[in-house]
């Protein structure tokens, strides 16, 4: 999803925790109580957590290019402020989290130098281009869609101040998901040009979108800890099928159809999607996806052309506040 | 197929509040060109709040131009169907970005303008520009706030961000003229109770400026030959990229819903 650079191995970094203080904290975890900051956690669950949060900010300020990449374009003024309004959450969203990530010890600044270097990832969605404005409408529709199905269990995180975020991320994308789908609506009712234009992007967002959700749990390293401690609560392939789930009605409902010729439905009435090609998924998170080098290259982009303004910023603070000191002084 | 542009009757008021949707519009969509490219996150959200603020004024104004002027028209055909010689904006919000200082200056320009002006209007006799105006006064208060922090952190910064300050001020000064001339058309409206006189306005805008420019240890220029043009549609040469842009869809795709 949009930590999915979580699927490696900690094995090495775990380090030997006093066990009577490992035992009440896992206690804790059992009785479904929260933790918070100034609590005592063992050092892998630290950094477990610290690269979960901070890579979902990253995929929050990384996906709000593919989106903003339309605002200019919209087609209605209500469209445009509609755009908008959303990227602007997705900031606001990237924000929350990267305050979170630091209740656990490490710095906004070294978190997004490790994204800006290439060494902490973002999701993979947003590699790919939005080429028409049906992107917009599937972006809403799909991936925000996608990210509810992962966030909601995430409102119930053992870690308090994710959880919390997550509870307020979790309504906002809720009302994102149903702007994409009032997007798909009006296209699919439009022009058969508009309806084209809706099946297209439908075609080239919908395996990028079921690959969200993480290598397949046959595959996947995602270690047994984090269920233990009640950071993961449902496997990558239970999501992506619940998603799948209620996704078909919603393409039939639009008159749509998914791009997967072999999907079936079976007799607990699921829809099984065909197989899925992990290639793509393993090229895209290696940096070669269609828009990897586009993504990295605005924002440090952004960054580097920022920095000047950083500057003047603290150094003015700086001045003041020696000014507010010399004149106290007096 | 290309797409023709609407046609207007541009009746006093109509082209009053045409000319002020055409402001917020134009200075929205510049602010909405920073989304995802800000200096901080912080900033980022800040500028789409402006932004959304402008684009929101900009939609009751064209409503309201439509719905004076009585025919076919709607806020998207005012926004999407009007070419840059129909367009009616200032100079000032047309102009590019460029780098924050002079996207911070653009705005405080503009702000310190605007957030009198609608201050003004809450009196006009036009029930409709008040409540307009009401609003807007809120929005355009916290605009001016914001850019002005800005200008004085910039100015009396570091030595780069003076220097871009300076620069972006001297560069733009010579649009900000334009915002107090008036022509034939406003002075029966203001005459009538329903339009603001811009030129009433000019001491206390040009204090404001002042007071900020000074605290930020930056100066404004010597010069006082203003730029004009821009209410009359003749534009500068970057009006028509952004409307190329803007309007892209709709030019495409005639009479499509979206």
């Amino acid at each position: 999803m949009y930590t999915q650079a979580l699927n490696t191995s900690d094995a090495d970094d775990r380090n030997v925790e006093d066990a009577t203080r490992a035992a009440a904290f896992q206690a804790r975890i059992d009785a479904d109580d929260r933790i918070e900051p100034n609590d005592w956690m063992p050092a892998a669950y630290r950094k477990t957590l610290t690269r979960q949060i901070s890579q979902h900010a990253h995929s929050e300020i990384v996906g709000m290019l593919p989106e903003g990449n339309w605002i200019t374009r919209a087609p209605t003024l209500r469209r445009k402020a509609a755009l908008l309004a959303k990227v602007q959450d997705e900031c606001g969203h990237g924000l929350y989290l990267y305050a979170a990530a630091e209740t656990l010890g490490t710095s906004r600044e070294e978190l997004v130098d490790a994204m800006l270097t290439g060494k902490a990832k973002y999701s993979s969605i947003f590699n790919y281009p939005t080429l028409t404005w049906a992107d917009i409408g599937t972006i809403g529709w799909l991936v925000d869609g996608a990210a509810i199905m992962n966030q909601i269990p995430l409102c119930r995180c053992s870690y308090g101040p994710y959880a919390r975020a997550m509870i307020r991320v979790c309504k906002e994308e809720s009302f994102h998901q149903r702007q994409g789908f009032e997007i798909m609506l009006t296209l699919c009712r439009g022009t058969d040009e508009q309806k084209a234009m809706a099946q297209d992007a439908l075609n080239r967002w919908w395996w990028p979108v079921l690959m969200m959700f993480g290598p397949p749990d046959k595959v996947s390293q995602h270690s047994d800890t984090s269920t233990k401690w009640k950071i993961k609560r449902f496997s990558n392939d239970e999501l992506r099928q619940k998603f799948v789930d209620a996704t078909v009605p919603q393409a039939q409902f639009l008159g749509l159809t998914i791009p997967d010729p072999k999907m079936k439905q079976d007799e607990a009435g699921h829809w099984v999607p065909g197989p899925i090609d992990w290639d793509e998924f393993k090229q895209v998170l290696a940096g070669n996806g269609p828009c990897n080098r586009d993504r990295l290259a605005a924002r440090r982009k952004a960054h580097d052309a920022g920095a000047w303004v950083r500057e003047a910023a603290a150094a003015y603070a700086e001045k003041r506040k020696r000014r507010q000191f010399a004149q106290a002084a007096e | 197929m290309a797409v023709a542009n609407v046609e207007i009757s541009e009746t006093p008021l109509v082209l009053y509040t045409l000319r002020r949707a055409d402001d917020a519009l134009i200075l929205g969509h510049r602010l909405s060109e920073w989304c995802g490219h800000a200096p901080t996150l912080e900033e980022d959200m800040a500028l789409a709040n402006m932004g959304l603020d402008l684009l929101g004024q900009a939609r009751e104004l064209y409503t309201y131009a439509a719905r004076v002027e009585g025919k076919d028209n709607d806020e998207d055909k005012l926004a999407y169907l009007r070419d840059v010689r129909q367009y009616r904006n200032l100079l000032l919000v047309e102009q590019p970005n460029g780098d924050f200082a002079r996207t911070m200056v653009r705005q405080f320009f503009h702000a310190a303008f605007a957030d009198l002006y609608w201050r003004a209007m809450m009196q006009s006799k036009d029930a409709t520009l008040a409540a307009i105006a009401a609003k807007s006064e809120k929005e355009s208060a916290y605009h001016v706030r914001h850019s002005s922090e800005w200008i004085i952190r910039l100015g009396d910064g570091t030595e780069e961000s003076h220097h871009r300050a300076q620069t972006a001020i001297d560069d733009l000064w010579s649009f900000t003229g334009e915002m107090f001339s008036v022509d034939g058309s406003e002075h029966g409206l203001i005459d009538a109770g329903i339009a603001v006189d811009p030129v009433s306005l000019y001491p206390q805008w040009l204090k404001t400026i002042t007071a900020v420019v000074n605290e930020a240890t930056l100066a404004l220029p010597a010069s006082n030959w203003m730029q004009q043009g821009g209410r009359g549609g003749r534009h500068s040469e970057h009006l028509g990229h952004l409307l190329s842009e803007l309007q892209s869809l709709q030019r495409t795709f005639p009479g499509a819903t979206w």
